[in-house]
């Protein structure tokens, strides 16, 4: 399972790929292609960011829904935790004393 | 040469001529019958009466089903129609009904917008180049 997670954000294009799902959730490949496109400058083919897409899939970092006859893919952090909680970040600065 | 007529399969030419002028607001150019239920049925843009014309296509052939079926599953648009205000024209559409499969998107110098036809296919709205 931490496999999967690693190997999926290893790749600069599905990192890129969970970043647009993070502006907009709920978008069709098409949507994604385009926005890989022109925001990325990466002009992958339909089945290259399908396969991205599959990868992301099975590390649990991306859902898919159908509705209707179309499918929208959604962006799920839950897999992220697994990082943290292996190695846990600082604890957070203390606030200082706010002056009155 | 020019390029006159273009099409878009259609489920059904009654509703896809429903949607396509009272919602999307072409004007009827050619109905003519063509034998049995299937008619040749052409829109235009009121902006352009003697523009390109858009053939609402009867779905006769089995493939074209299936074609249109992977595309729309993958969210790619048959046809791309301009207009001047993609968000403005979203509004518009939503609030009569319309569902979108990709809200406004700023996309370098176009937006782009997608809509279901409800006739089996889905359109690209874009804005002209700014």
């Amino acid at each position: 399972m931490a496999e999967d997670l690693f190997k999926a954000l290893a790749d600069p294009t599905r990192r890129a790929i969970l970043d647009e799902l993070a502006a907009r959730s709920g978008q069709t490949l098409f949507e994604i292609c385009s926005r890989l496109a022109m925001g990325h400058r990466l002009s992958l083919s339909r089945q290259g960011v399908s396969q991205h897409l599959a990868v992301l899939e099975a590390a649990g970092l991306v859902d898919t829904r159908r509705e209707g006859r179309y499918k929208f893919h959604t962006l799920n952090t839950a897999p992220l935790r697994q990082i943290t909680e292996r190695w846990p970040p600082p604890p957070a600065p203390s606030r200082p004393e706010s002056t009155p | 040469m020019k390029i006159q007529l273009t099409n878009v399969f259609v489920d059904d030419q009654t509703e896809a001529l429903r949607f396509y002028t009272e919602i999307l607001g072409f004007t009827k150019k050619h109905d003519v019958p063509v034998g049995g239920q299937d008619r040749w049925l052409t829109v235009v843009s009121p902006e352009e009466p003697d523009g390109t014309e858009l053939l609402l296509e009867p779905l006769g052939h089995p493939a074209a089903r299936t074609y249109r079926d992977a595309l729309v599953a993958d969210g790619v648009p048959l046809a791309q129609f301009t207009v001047d205000d993609v968000p403005a024209e979203y509004e518009r559409l939503r609030a009569l009904g319309v569902r979108f499969t990709q809200e406004p998107l700023e996309m370098g110098p176009v937006t782009t917008a997608v809509l279901d036809d409800t006739c089996g296919n889905l359109i690209q709205l874009a804005s002209r180049p700014r």
